[in-house]
């Protein structure tokens, strides 16, 4: 019952929350990217990050340091954070735990299957896959032909089985079948965690709904976006946008027939919460939609710590977090190509 | 029996209710003024003392200062304490034939109203001090500053058991069994 949180949350969960909690209050500030953006090499970088959270994983690296390592070993931080968390937790925060972890599985296997098909090492593969979405057949992946096969052998046992009901077929792989597949399940993956959100009632649902709608509506119009001028048709493009969020159904509608960007923010200014992005934006520039919509995923993100005793603080740390290690890898690019005026262009401030 | 000349109700149920022994009433008032006072104590004291111990992992130095959270909520169990042994020494005994009197009758309500009142008063305390207790070790984690004005709230909070203690006892003054000589 939404309001009466406060009174059983912190039997098994209080303790998970206070940690989480603690781990937000380290993440960096805009102090900190000042910092980090005025460093000229990467030396420079992991002298300041030495000074935060992240000393006891850069400071065995040895020089030259790779942009790379950085990303890496900030990625390992986070997912330390993660298992501790995961093996502490009980149910139902340890299966809203793995809920969160999905998506990264998703992209995993979409890199395997991409990067087999164009015939690339397994080795190779999986050392760039996100640490957090891996699972013990991964590598059996490389072997599937097709996603009747890709089902059979490996993806039957893990947690992603129920999203491929729909999008099992026995056509070859190519690159647009892969994303085709990459966005149904993901699709299939917001509905299911949408709806154990909603199970779980009270708090939890009502602060993960507006996150994950906000998701929702997102891809939605990256889908839309991305596929402008390609083959995929109408109907195929609105198979792949999810039943919720602000822009179901009436948004999804118009943003099916859209053709150009400009149409696509027509559609959006109709909706007052989107209006505010897109007002961000000149006439014809896509460009700046993604550091628009990172930092409005940003804005709300920070917002679910305003309120206690509900799950979605894990959701938004783990978020929070992800966005804090791509304004690293961002900041590490551009001092190690020399290119320091474009370096707040993508860098989204936290706090 | 006497019950039978008192009230002239004739459902049964206020029959029943009136030849409830009214130690009854007092023994149930004792026990509800202790254990669920102790219940809204222990309460309280998990709330805080979970988000306490995940808080002090990357803040070790609030453990010191939110302990006052954890004696606000012991406060209140104390209450109930203080309570219960002031009630039963209200308790008295009364000859057989006077059990069903009136007087007898008001003292054992007096004395079950006095328990439930403090029961309920430190239950529902030491839960709002709890929750706030929560908060405020959360808040001081991040920001030292918020201590003191949380514990400002914590103290109102805290208040509410002592007003049920005060109506308790102010109840359980007027409990006067008969006295013996008929």
């Amino acid at each position: 019952m939404y309001g009466f949180e406060a009174l059983t949350f912190n039997v098994h969960a209080g303790y998970l929350e206070a940690i989480v909690r603690g781990h937000r209050s380290a993440l960096l500030t805009a102090a900190d990217y000042n910092n980090l953006c005025q460093c000229e090499t990467l030396d420079d970088i992991k002298m300041h990050l030495s000074a935060t959270e992240y000393a006891s994983y850069l400071q065995n690296e040895p020089s030259p340091l790779h942009t790379t390592t950085i990303v890496e070993k900030c990625t390992l931080k986070l997912v330390d954070e993660y298992k501790h968390m995961l093996c502490q937790a009980t149910e139902p925060l340890s299966t809203f735990l793995e809920y969160i972890t999905y998506g990264h599985m998703i992209d995993n296997v979409v890199l395997i299957v991409t990067g087999t098909l164009h015939e690339r090492d397994v080795q190779e593969l999986l050392e760039k896959c996100h640490p957090l979405g891996m699972f013990d057949s991964i590598a059996t992946l490389a072997v599937a032909q097709n996603m009747r096969e890709l089902y059979r052998l490996v993806l039957v046992d893990t947690p992603l089985a129920p999203y491929f009901s729909e999008c099992i077929t026995s056509e070859d792989l190519d690159d647009m079948n892969i994303e085709i597949m990459r966005n149904t399940l993901y699709k299939a993956y917001l509905e299911d965690f949408y709806r154990f959100c909603q199970k779980l009632g009270g708090a939890t649902a009502e602060i993960m709904s507006d996150l994950l709608a906000f998701e929702a509506d997102r891809r939605a119009v990256n889908i839309t976006i991305n596929s402008i001028g390609t083959e995929l048709t109408r109907d195929d493009r609105r198979k792949l946008y999810s039943s919720f969020g602000l822009l179901y159904p009436y948004g999804h509608e118009e943003l099916a027939v859209c053709e150009d960007i400009d149409q696509v923010r027509g559609v959006m200014e109709k909706y007052p919460p989107y209006q505010s992005i897109f007002a961000k934006l000149s006439y014809g520039e896509s460009q700046m939609l993604d550091k628009a919509f990172y930092e409005e995923e940003v804005k709300r993100l920070c917002l679910a710590f305003e309120q206690q005793f509900h799950y979605g603080v894990f959701f938004a740390y783990m978020r929070l977090r992800e966005q804090e290690i791509r304004n690293l890898m961002w900041i590490s690019e551009c001092v190690a190509q020399n290119q320091k005026s474009r370096v707040h262009d993508s860098v989204v401030f936290i706090f | 029996m006497s019950s039978s000349t008192m009230v002239g109700a004739s459902s049964s149920w206020s029959r029943a209710m009136l030849q409830i022994s009214p130690y009854t009433f007092s023994a149930v008032g004792i026990a509800i003024a202790i254990g669920v006072s102790v219940l809204g104590a222990a309460w309280g004291i998990y709330i805080t003392g979970s988000s306490l111990i995940g808080a002090a992992i990357k803040a070790p130095r609030i453990t010191s200062k939110n302990l006052i959270s954890v004696i606000f909520c012991e406060a209140v169990a104390i209450y109930g304490v203080i309570v219960a042994i002031i009630l039963q020494t209200k308790l008295e005994s009364v000859p057989a034939s006077q059990i069903y009197a009136p007087e007898s009758l008001r003292a054992g309500y007096a004395i079950f109203a006095s328990g439930i009142i403090v029961g309920f008063a430190n239950l529902v305390c030491g839960l709002c001090v709890g929750i706030i207790g929560s908060s405020c070790a959360l808040s001081d984690a991040q920001n030292s500053s918020l201590f003191v004005k949380i514990l400002v709230i914590e103290i109102f909070g805290s208040a509410l058991g002592l007003f049920g203690v005060i109506v308790g006892i102010i109840m359980s003054a007027q409990a006067t069994w008969p006295s013996k000589t008929v």
